[in-house]
């Protein structure tokens, strides 16, 4: 039996920072909301190895409800998601299960010709970090945006991990990786958590200059229909919603809104009006920078990085307790 | 701590399935299907009729829908029961009175327990395998001759009963043993229901021989949408009126069939405050004109012709 690892209290990737009076971030042309898409594209084995720590299915092999749902993604709902992102001019950024490279690259060629992003979410949706060693960990990811590279010449800049399953080198990892894969240009940005409106400085062990962009569980598409079941006008309502509020405030400091997809959810045919029509709201809006995770990243990096670590280091800091175990 | 080694090999890691059992296929890059007169939309209703014993043994997971509480469970007996007495004549009517067929998907102990419902059914449309009942799962790992026995009690009962030659097949709970697919091929099944990766048939392999995977969407299912996520019926009309514009127009921009299924279950759509929903959603569907109400049979049939 796999031995837990000892536990911190707190992530420690990033220090509070309230939302109220931080540095005007400015996006391009004066945008006051940076919008990004990010579809998941998936691959779930159908029977994968046993992770200790998490089931992949809920019943015995074949499990043949999920694996089945998330096979029609592929075969039925990209084309239709993608059709949809073409006609309003949107560049999906993809949290890509990589072995999608091998097992479906006509999906891959047609969002390379679309020079969309792709970024790294794993190797399979059903292959958790829960259990591995940090030389497990740092060889998957190694391997995912090695893959990414090789079938589409992009060097990865972006990491989602896989089914949001973490240890606590995974950020550390990716960007080390991405460094010594790409130099500055790798492993800038992580989607993995979700404690801000605006992107934030991410602490590393390495000390890199790295970054979060907000992609939003609130925002995504399986959190709201699966885990919130949400109907499929109230989603589009929601994204609506979110979009109103983040672009008003953003007159004040440009703020982020991400749509995390899934293309066995938000295509289906129930479903994929009302996704069209929140995009086409929230397009027919002047002042939005339609762009991609990575572009978001290096943006920030480049005109927000330093002011917000200024910003940071000014502002209060978090207390810990009295008595706290060190 | 580490995993090991085999959690990061990945022996399926090729083009296409990481299983044998269909080919990879987009729905967008396929030849189009030509439906019976030229219709866009394929229009198929399943009814399943089903039995949910009251000694719900669960073995090796309860079926959904069946009993939840301490034995005796009345009230999920009796509610679905309320299906298969009350809730079937209002769908059969809201059918009938459309000149609109089904295929009906039925438990086999039902032929021995309601035959008359069951032969009923069979003159208003294509009755189908759904397994002996709903506590007799299919699943991984269960006995080979046990399940071959499961599936020829249901069949065997059902054809006799109705005359039909029941080749379509649907299993309780949608769930299915490593070799399901075989032994259905082994009786004389031709098509199956219980996957829901495609919008349209394609071909499925098993050693026996081949079968055609018809495509029963569980996204607007009566039981997912009403049950699982506890939408309003109102959303229920709203989600299925929403998905015939979007196949239809998908089918009419394509070029190429497309197809509506709608998987109900008289229980639940079959209450006086849901059926004038089935009845508004069917009238809203047939008001466009350009759908090809029909049966599964006939769907298959048609399919494979233009396959091969």
């Amino acid at each position: 039996m796999a031995q837990e690892p000892l536990k911190k209290p707190d992530p420690g990737y990033y220090d509070y920072w309230a939302y109220r009076d931080r540095p005007k971030i400015s996006w391009p042309n004066g945008a006051r909301l940076a919008l990004w898409v990010a579809p998941n594209i998936e691959f779930y084995e159908l029977n994968p190895p046993a992770n200790p720590f998490r089931k992949a299915w809920p019943r015995p092999f074949p499990a043949i409800q999920g694996y089945g749902i998330r096979d029609w993604g592929n075969r039925v709902g990209h084309q239709r998601q993608m059709e949809v992102l073409d006609h309003y001019g949107i560049r999906g950024s993809i949290s890509l299960s990589t072995a999608l490279c091998d097992h479906h690259p006509e999906i891959i060629e047609l969002c390379v010709e679309r020079n969309w992003e792709f970024f790294s979410h794993g190797i399979y949706n059903t292959r958790y970090t829960y259990g591995m060693s940090e030389t497990q960990e740092r060889e998957m990811i190694r391997d995912s945006m090695e893959t990414i590279h090789r079938h589409t010449g992009q060097q990865c800049a972006g990491y989602l991990a896989p089914a949001l399953s973490h240890s606590e080198f995974t950020l550390d990892l990716f960007a080390e990786v991405g460094s010594e894969l790409f130099g500055d240009a790798g492993g800038i940005y992580t989607c993995d958590l979700f404690h801000d409106d605006q992107p934030t400085p991410i602490h590393l062990r390495s000390g890199k200059r790295f970054v979060s962009v907000p992609y939003s569980l609130e925002m995504n598409d399986t959190i709201a229909y699966v885990v919130n079941k949400v109907t499929p006008r109230h989603y589009g309502q929601m994204l609506r919603d979110c979009f109103d509020r983040l672009y008003a405030e953003g007159e004040q400091s440009g703020t982020v809104m991400c749509i995390p997809t899934h293309n066995y959810q938000v295509s289906c045919p129930h479903r994929l009006r009302a996704f069209d029509q929140a995009l086409e709201y929230i397009t027919a809006h002047s002042n939005v920078w339609i762009t991609t995770g990575r572009e978001i990243a290096q943006y920030y990096l480049e005109h927000c990085y330093d002011t917000s670590v200024a910003s940071i280091s000014g502002q209060q800091q978090v207390r810990i307790p009295e008595g706290a175990a060190a | 701590m580490s995993l090991e080694p085999e959690h990061l090999l990945y022996s399926n890691r090729q083009y296409g399935m990481d299983h044998n059992r269909y080919r990879w296929s987009r729905l967008s890059e396929r030849q189009p299907v030509e439906w019976s007169d030229g219709k866009s939309l394929a229009l198929w209703i399943n009814v399943s009729l089903q039995h949910f014993p009251l000694d719900q043994r669960g073995d090796p997971f309860p079926p959904p829908g069946g009993m939840t509480m301490p034995y005796p469970d009345l009230r999920h007996y009796s509610l679905r029961d309320y299906g298969n007495r009350v809730g079937i004549y209002r769908v059969l009517d809201a059918l009938a009175s459309r000149k609109l067929s089904a295929s009906f998907a039925v438990n086999g102990e039902l032929a021995v327990r309601l035959p008359e419902l069951v032969r009923l059914a069979g003159e208003q449309g294509e009755i189908i395998g759904h397994g002996w009942n709903m506590d007799c799962p299919h699943y991984g790992g269960m006995d080979e001759g046990q399940e071959q026995q499961l599936i020829a009690d249901t069949l065997g009962q059902l054809r006799n009963l109705t005359g039909q030659a029941v080749t379509g097949w649907l299993s309780p709970g949608r769930n299915e043993s490593e070799s399901t697919p075989e032994r259905l091929v082994e009786q004389e099944v031709s098509y199956f229901c219980d996957w829901v990766n495609d919008d349209m048939p394609y071909r499925f392999d098993t050693d026996k021989g081949s079968l055609t995977a018809m495509p029963l969407s569980t996204e607007i299912e009566d039981t997912f949408v009403l049950q699982n996520n506890l939408h309003s019926e109102l959303s229920w009309l709203e989600q299925t009126c929403d998905a015939c514009d979007f196949l239809l127009q998908e089918a009419q921009q394509s070029g190429g069939g497309r197809l509506l299924a709608l998987s109900i279950h008289p229980w639940l759509i079959g209450q006086p405050h849901r059926i004038g929903k089935l009845e508004q959603a069917l009238d809203y569907i047939l008001a466009k004109g350009d759908i090809w109400p029909t049966t599964p049979g006939e769907i298959v049939r048609l399919w494979c012709k233009q396959q091969y």
